[in-house]
């Protein structure tokens, strides 16, 4: 199974270095990849059915709990055949429709990486990996989505997707730590074990609002959904594959593949519920007043995934039955749609439905298509749709509260999706031909199969619903509820409720349609609720958060080296002695001090004073010799304290320092009074905190026991290893001589710089002339 | 002994910082090289002063047979002050050529590019 995962991105990358030569007709070679592995999972079909799993594990960092665990069930099987199935529709159709693009070979790229993803995504068993694909799929969807990356709307909504996805992926990642520490294991199965310790832990509420954060933000739930319709500036192949048949569709994943980890508690079923149905409701109203048939196409695809979430929201078998149907159902005819719409863009330019009509004459195949794709939609008897719609109502009516008002949200959102099926899949191919599209012609066999197919599909399950409910549909259901599921699927249930609301949903659905027509002024009357929709207040949010960042930004690093010292102290200094203040007892051991000598004491004195003049001097020379005086001070402290290595070189450097500093500074102005009285006292005051605080922590360090260990090394092997007597020498050249010579090349570079800043003076003054 | 030395330390530290928080560039420098001072001693300091016991072997022996003075903070000071010249010499050139090239040595006149717009 790895390699199955692993092919997708070994076909991206290989793609990369010589997609070049892919380009022309052999464009379609791509499409043989998903179509072996369609094939590939398909021969898992029997022993998936049987109730049996497939399990492989390849370790990546065991000791932290991540491998690549790879678990095939009912739920990743029916996942694994709509990416590979549709996949290669897909791919096939691209090849056509981005014929002679100049980026094909990268499209194929993208799309082939998403597919990896998107497997590794269903297959995984392992939170963590599960993660990594799920960000993936995020990273893919944002390239593709940005595919036209000359536009600049693209670009924007490739970011917005990306922005809520990645923040979506971010929570969802926090929610997966915080169930791996709960339930105390990496693994899902494992975790349906442990799963009534995490319904009644503390944790549990916050656990599952990350988990729901990952989830929405994914399948573009309410409020996040407003993402999905601007993803649909990528071209349409990946509007139909990604955004609307496989990867929103990761979040519904989410939510059945937890349904028996986090599941069958109030706060899951309730939210799920309430956000599903909030969803599907609200947003099959938007597809009434749009007139681009993608958005239509698009804010249909957030209904029908609102309406899967409610599904898992309700929990009953089933709901559950009906959810893995109805994702198949919608797969079906959702991708078959959006392939039609692509050929109509293709072929006649445009997609305002307002303008549309009579296409059938020109593209009879697609008008074939369309119908079947918008019946199965619709629900007419004997197509998959139909079947799909019967369990939906079954679900909610048998649902234990409130089955009046979850029926009535349910048949409110199918009459509004038969209309939005309706006005995609029928409307522009009758009534009349506009002159304007009589030249039109029938595009390649490539690019008008692929959408027949899947409504030939839809059909072929609704007549005989018996080849996929044993075999995909139970074993699906089984793994999100568990226990023993027996399902068996009828075209035909007899006269009872349930047809009725069908017969109900059917005649207002078709009066919607035929009563009224999409038109430019219903879109416009829609736009007047524009500034109050949750994405322009998430744009207006990010453009806080901008200015505010800016102002942020500006006001810390203000370009003032000195600003940024003073914070920088000024917080070490709260820091430390917040440290020193709380942790440490403040206590000054006298008794072990050396006593005070008066030659120490002069030097001392003479050093107080030499600082002082340096800091309150005017004029930068008399400045520069209390620094010497400073340094040689020092220099005798060291001679004083047995450090006779360190006198020398301080006193060389220190002599140094001040010719260097004499040579070069003489000639300049005595210093200027730059700053005023209120800031010399502020930062006076700065600067007696910061060395007050090392004082005391010089006095507190004092106190405790010294490590000689290290110090005892040397002094016993500088003679009989290094044969040395000076430790402090035999250190410096011998054990820790490799040091030495990077110090040395430093200086070497300091000097460098030095010569070349000296060098450089004569050529600029050359300039200077000019 | 220790006492005069901590708060010698503590003076020199606050009197880096306060001239690093001046706005003449060779106040900053200065301000540097007391800091550097200052974070040598307190190094020295921590590594615990011993009188008259300089860490050299005595003739005739291969060990130590009396206490001596820690040389390891010493080893690293004398690194310190070597390195600490390099840079204070890259420093003090590069502060003429600013001056040359620009005539003041006000740090506030020098945080903005030619380009304005920048």
């Amino acid at each position: 199974m790895l390699v199955a995962v692993l092919s997708g991105f070994i076909t991206a990358f290989l793609l990369a270095g010589i997609g070049r030569f892919l380009k022309g007709k052999l464009s379609f070679l791509v499409s043989l990849l998903p179509l072996v592995l369609f094939f590939y999972f398909l021969q898992f079909i029997p022993s998936i059915g049987n109730g049996d799993r497939l399990y492989s594990s390849y370790n990546w960092i065991p000791s932290m709990g991540i491998n690549f665990d790879f678990y095939l069930d009912g739920l990743a099987m029916i996942f694994c055949l709509l990416i590979t199935g549709i996949g290669f529709l897909i791919f096939i159709y691209a090849s056509s429709y981005l014929k002679g693009h100049v980026y094909l070979d990268r499209f194929f790229g993208y799309l082939s990486l998403f597919m990896g993803s998107m497997l590794g995504l269903v297959l995984s068993d392992n939170l963590f990996t599960l993660f990594v694909f799920w960000e993936l799929t995020s990273i893919s969807s944002f390239f593709l989505i940005g595919f036209n990356n000359e536009d600049p709307a693209s670009r924007k909504s490739a970011l917005l997707a990306l922005a809520l996805t990645g923040g979506g992926g971010f929570l969802l990642l926090t929610g997966f730590v915080l169930l791996q520490n709960i339930g105390g294991s990496s693994s899902i199965q494992e975790l349906i074990g442990s799963a009534e310790t995490i319904r009644t832990h503390s944790f549990y509420l916050p656990l599952i609002i990350l988990v729901f954060g990952g989830a929405f933000t994914k399948s573009a739930q309410f409020p996040f959904h407003f993402w999905l319709p601007g993803a649909m500036k990528a071209p349409t192949p990946v509007s139909a594959y990604l955004h609307s048949a496989t990867m929103v569709k990761a979040g519904i994943y989410l939510l059945a593949r937890f349904t028996p980890v986090l599941g069958n508690h109030s706060y899951w079923n309730n939210t799920l519920m309430v956000v599903g149905g909030l969803t599907m409701v609200f947003t099959a109203m938007h597809t009434f007043f749009r007139t681009d048939l993608k958005s239509i196409l698009a804010y249909s695809t957030i209904a029908a995934l609102g309406m899967l979430v409610f599904l898992i929201g309700i929990g009953t078998q089933e709901a559950l039955i009906a959810a893995a149907v109805f994702i198949l159902v919608h797969a079906l005819y959702k991708a078959g749609l959006f392939l039609i719409t692509g050929v109509i863009d293709h072929e006649t330019g445009t997609r305002d439905i307002t303008k549309l009509g009579g296409l059938r004459h020109v593209l009879w195949p697609l008008a074939i298509a369309g119908m079947l794709a918008a019946l199965s939609n619709a629900g007419i008897p004997l197509t998959f749709g139909f079947l799909g719609k019967d369990l939906i109502y079954e679900a909610t009516l048998q649902s234990a509260s409130s089955a009046y008002i979850l029926t009535g949200a349910a048949i409110l959102t199918n009459i509004l999706l038969l209309y939005a099926g309706f006005i995609a899949g029928i409307k522009p191919f009758i009534g009349n031909l506009k002159n304007e599209f009589s030249k039109v012609h029938l595009p390649s066999f490539l690019m008008w199969a692929p959408p027949l197919l899947l409504g030939v599909g839809g059909l072929l399950f609704g007549i005989f619903p018996g080849l996929v409910d044993r075999s995909i549909i139970q074993p699906a259901v089984l793994a999100m509820d568990g226990g023993t599921v027996e399902i068996s699927l009828k075209i035909w249930h007899g006269f009872n409720l349930v047809l009725l609301l069908s017969i109900i949903t059917i005649t207002c659905g078709l009066l919607l349609y035929f009563l009224t027509n999409p038109s430019a002024e219903k879109e416009k009357w829609m736009s007047r609720f524009e500034p109050v929709s949750p994405h322009n207040i998430t744009l207006k949010l990010a453009k806080l958060f901008k200015l505010w960042s800016g102002w942020y930004t500006r006001s810390l690093l203000n370009g003032h080296l000195r600003f940024y010292v003073f914070v920088i102290v000024s917080f070490l200094i709260g820091l430390l002695a917040y440290k020193l203040f709380t942790g440490v007892n403040i206590y000054i051991d006298r008794s072990q001090f050396l006593d005070l000598t008066f030659y120490e004491l002069i030097v001392s004195l003479l050093m107080l004073v030499s600082i002082g003049i340096t800091v309150t001097t005017d004029s930068r020379l008399t400045a520069v010799a209390a620094m010497g005086v400073i340094g040689y001070c020092i220099c005798l402290l060291f001679v004083f304290y047995s450090a006779p290595d360190l006198a020398m070189t301080q006193f060389t450097i220190d002599t140094l320092t001040v010719v260097l500093f004499v040579l070069v500074l003489f000639k300049l102005p005595p210093f200027l009074n730059f700053t005023n009285r209120k800031s010399k006292i502020r930062d006076g005051i700065l600067s007696v905190c910061f060395g007050g605080l090392i004082s005391l922590i010089a006095l507190e360090v004092l106190n405790e026991k010294v490590n000689k260990d290290i110090s005892s090394f040397y002094g016993t092997n500088a003679y009989t290893l290094a044969k040395g007597k000076n430790v402090v020498n035999v250190i410096l050249v011998d054990f820790r001589g490799m040091d030495t010579l990077v110090e040395i090349t430093v200086l070497t570079i300091a000097a460098i710089g030095v010569f070349s800043l000296l060098k450089l003076k004569i050529n600029t003054k050359g300039e200077n002339q000019l | 002994m220790e006492l005069y030395l901590a708060i010698l330390i503590g003076v020199l530290y606050a009197a880096g910082i306060f001239l690093m928080l001046r706005r003449s560039m060779v106040k900053l420098l200065l301000g540097l090289i007391l800091l550097g001072n200052g974070a040598n001693m307190l190094i020295f300091l921590l590594g615990r002063i011993t009188k008259g016991k300089p860490p050299v072997i005595p003739e005739n022996t291969s060990i130590f047979t009396d206490v001596y003075a820690d040389p390891v903070p010493q080893a690293l000071i004398l690194t310190a002050i070597v390195i600490s010249f390099g840079l204070q010499a890259f420093a003090i050139t590069l502060l003429k050529r600013v001056y040359v090239v620009t005539g003041t040595d006000d740090l506030d006149k020098l945080n903005v590019t030619d380009d304005e717009d920048i």
